[in-house]
């Protein structure tokens, strides 16, 4: 066999898999990490407190991947994806917890079926079972709205992730210490990029306010307690967002300092008699979403992929 | 300034893969700013990689030798390392595989 | 200034030592002086390269929001991303030609510089994403990996990196395959389908026959090409012969079997007038994704513009050093 191809080949069967994404490689990404659940915890309450902190997640990565090929430029597009597959790695690390937690969560597939649990999570479930915060599921806008909610998603949920570093829960220890990491860059790029629009042109601050208008209703939902977070945050496993948000508030006005553009007044978005994403009641932009993403698996129920 | 407004300066890229190992040049990218550039370099050519130093320059800023340059005819354009006088516009309607 | 030779005496001495370096087998560097058509000839086919690997991104990015796992997911999207990555570095190559990547773009969207015709051809389910790893990137990294020794510096630097990472989309492409066939009897009939409809397109990627390819015998003289098109169709052929065994698929060309004297396996001819359809732009997809392309490369033109006007203000309040230091270059 001729050297030129030889050599190509033996990414076949080996290769170092550190240089690849995470969660691309061939290997189980929970490997190695302690899954037990601590004692006194309710096991049902720390599952549904992952499929919220993991849908999120999931959910704004699925919209950050809609970007592929269609961002302003090729280092934008690279930028966009990377966000999107730290994320995805996010995802899949707590829905796989939250099967761990609690089988029960996980929907039934046919008998034998090979569909792994983070997969019957994200596939399986309809709308009403997901528990995303809704500025994770509006559709996609210009590069301004993209800006816009990264920013907000991504200033809340790095105040979480820093606390959550505490949780007494191995995994979601785990779990957040690896996604400060992420979160301080997607933070920083979001952050500059407002800045850049809002110091641009004419037109982008135009594009970048519409934009701020348009998403700020969903901003306070970031920052609201869900009785599951709060019963979690007393048990030492989860933190109460309510905690993070003087922070959040504090981030955020400076950026709007920093890029002279005023914090909007616009009202948060209501829910239905109370209830919001967390507890499953979302736009109609789920729906939508997940019908796009669910379709392939559903049609093979008993697949292996 | 309008073509400046057209498109990003470029940049070069200089990774330092590891303590004790000289940053080495590994390609270059468009980008606004330097700030901008130190990002995109992270998300383009070190796969975020933590822990690795990146330095990025503009390209227009190096200065750089000819290998002919003993040669006195190269003198004149020694300072420019990449742009080229010579843009080839392909005539139309003629295929290209 | 210094007394320059008379013109012809001066091009000979420059096209010599250009001559020179190629027998040498050693690099052409970007300010090195090169003949006009070496020059010319890089541009077209680091630019149809670099082209390839962008709009080659939407084939597969278009199955992302539908992957049906979540490993696949993060898989699919690295690997959509690595296109962009390659793209990215191969205009970084032909820049150093003088030429930059706008101007590049602009005659991609115009029509009058090419793409790679596979990506031409729509994708229809899943299992595309899997042959398209197996096989386009498999006759890919053999187009590839001989250029990653081409005369030119740049661009065979560029390849060097992208054909470590092109193994990975290959890999994970066949492993997606093996994986499916090892799934249900829909997922298997889901595989040779795909791997039906790519065969053919796959062996059209090498170009055409030897004799119809006009520009290859000074391209290999030149050294940007080592290999002709035919000898790579063939080695393409022969290392995916076994590799269809193994997954358990059937390759569509009845002409297909072992010659023991050659050493190599016959194969029948692709529809070489699709290929030249295609390559005029009358392929299946070739509107929608130069129409997708340029929707991207329209809708950011205010970002990329504001960015630019951002820069040269953070750059004049930095000059005016007196200003207050958090007045922030973006405050109006």
């Amino acid at each position: 066999m001729n050297d030129d191809h030889g050599s190509v080949f033996d990414g076949l069967i080996g290769g170092d898999s550190a240089q690849w994404a995470f969660g691309t490689d061939f290997e189980d990404p929970l490997a190695g990490v302690d899954t037990t659940v601590p004692d006194g915890v309710d096991h049902a309450e720390l599952a549904a407190y992952c499929l919220m902190l993991g849908d999120d997640a999931l959910i704004m990565s699925q919209r950050l991947s809609e970007w592929c090929s269609r961002a302003p430029d090729l280092e934008e597009d690279i930028a966009l994806a990377n966000i999107a597959l730290d994320l995805l790695g996010q995802a899949r690390l707590l829905l796989a917890r939250a099967a761990a937690a609690d089988p029960v969560v996980v929907p039934a597939l046919p008998e034998g079926s090979p569909v792994p649990a983070e997969d019957a999570l994200a596939f399986f479930r309809d709308a009403g079972q997901f528990g995303n915060v809704r500025l994770a599921e509006v559709a996609n806008g210009d590069f301004a709205h993209v800006i816009v909610r990264l920013l907000l998603f991504s200033v809340s949920r790095l105040a979480l992730l820093e606390r959550l570093r505490a949780s007494i829960d191995t995994v979601l220890a785990h779990v957040a210490a690896k996604g400060v990491k992420e979160l301080t860059y997607h933070r920083d790029w979001a952050a500059r990029w407002f800045l850049t629009l809002a110091g641009g042109t004419e037109e982008s601050r135009r594009r970048l306010v519409t934009a701020l208008g348009d998403l700020w209703p969903y901003q306070p939902e970031l920052v609201a307690t869900h009785p599951v977070e709060l019963s979690l945050a007393r048990a030492g496993v989860g933190v109460d967002p309510a905690t993070t948000r003087a922070e959040v508030d504090g981030i955020l006005d400076q950026v709007f300092a920093m890029s002279g553009v005023a914090r909007p007044d616009r009202p948060p978005l209501e829910g239905e008699g109370g209830r919001t994403g967390r507890h499953g009641t979302h736009t109609e932009a789920l729906s939508g979403l997940l019908a796009e993403m669910q379709v392939v698996a559903r049609a093979h129920p008993s697949g292996r992929w | 300034m309008s073509a400046d407004r057209r498109e990003w300066p470029l940049y070069e890229v200089f990774v330092r893969g590891k303590r004790g190992l000289n940053h080495v040049h590994v390609g270059s990218l468009h980008a606004p700013d330097d700030a901008m550039a130190l990002r995109h370099a992270r998300d383009v050519y070190t796969r975020r990689n933590e822990g690795v130093s990146i330095w990025v320059v503009r390209t227009d800023a190096i200065t750089a030798s000819s290998p002919d340059e003993k040669d006195p005819l190269f003198a004149p354009n020694g300072d420019k390392v990449y742009r080229h006088p010579t843009f080839y516009e392909i005539p139309e309607n003629v295929p290209h595989m | 200034m210094t007394t320059t030779p008379a013109e012809p005496e001066l091009q000979e001495r420059l096209q010599a030592g250009f001559d020179a370096t190629i027998a040498r087998n050693d690099r052409i560097e970007p300010r090195d002086w090169m003949p006009d058509d070496y020059r010319r000839t890089l541009v077209r086919q680091i630019a149809q390269h670099a082209h390839s690997e962008i709009i080659g991104m939407q084939p597969e990015g278009a199955w992302i929001g539908r992957a049906p796992s979540l490993r696949r997911k993060a898989i699919l999207l690295a690997k959509v991303q690595d296109e962009a990555g390659h793209g990215l570095y191969l205009y970084s190559a032909c820049e150093t030609l003088g030429v930059s990547r706008i101007e590049l773009t602009e005659l991609l969207l115009a029509g009058r510089q090419k793409y790679s015709s596979i990506f031409n051809y729509p994708t229809l389910s899943y299992a595309d994403v899997g042959t398209i790893g197996w096989l386009v990137d498999g006759a890919a990294i053999c187009n590839q990996v001989p250029l990653c020794r081409t005369s030119y510096g740049p661009y065979g630097r560029a390849m060097i990196r992208i054909c470590k990472e092109e193994s990975f989309h290959q890999r994970q492409g066949y492993e997606l395959l093996m994986t499916m066939m090892r799934g249900t009897d829909a997922q298997r009939a889901m595989v040779q389908e795909s791997v039906d409809r790519f065969w053919w397109p796959s062996l059209m990627m090498f170009g055409p026959p030897d004799g119809e390819s006009p520009n290859s015998a000074r391209s290999m003289a030149w050294g940007v090409k080592r290999n002709s098109n035919d000898e790579l169709r063939q080695r393409f052929v022969d290392m995916t012969v076994p590799q269809a065994d193994a997954l358990g698929v059937t390759l569509p060309d009845p002409d297909l079997r072992w010659n023991e004297e050659r050493g190599h396996h016959d194969f029948g001819d692709p529809d070489w007038a699709e290929l030249a359809a295609v390559i005029r732009g009358d392929g299946p997809c070739n509107a929608e994704r130069l129409r997708h392309r340029r929707t991207a490369h329209e809708d950011g033109a205010w970002v990329r513009e504001a960015a630019s006007a951002f820069a040269s203000r953070s750059a004049e309040v930095a000059a005016s050093a007196s200003a207050g230091p958090s007045g922030g270059a973006g405050a109006r």
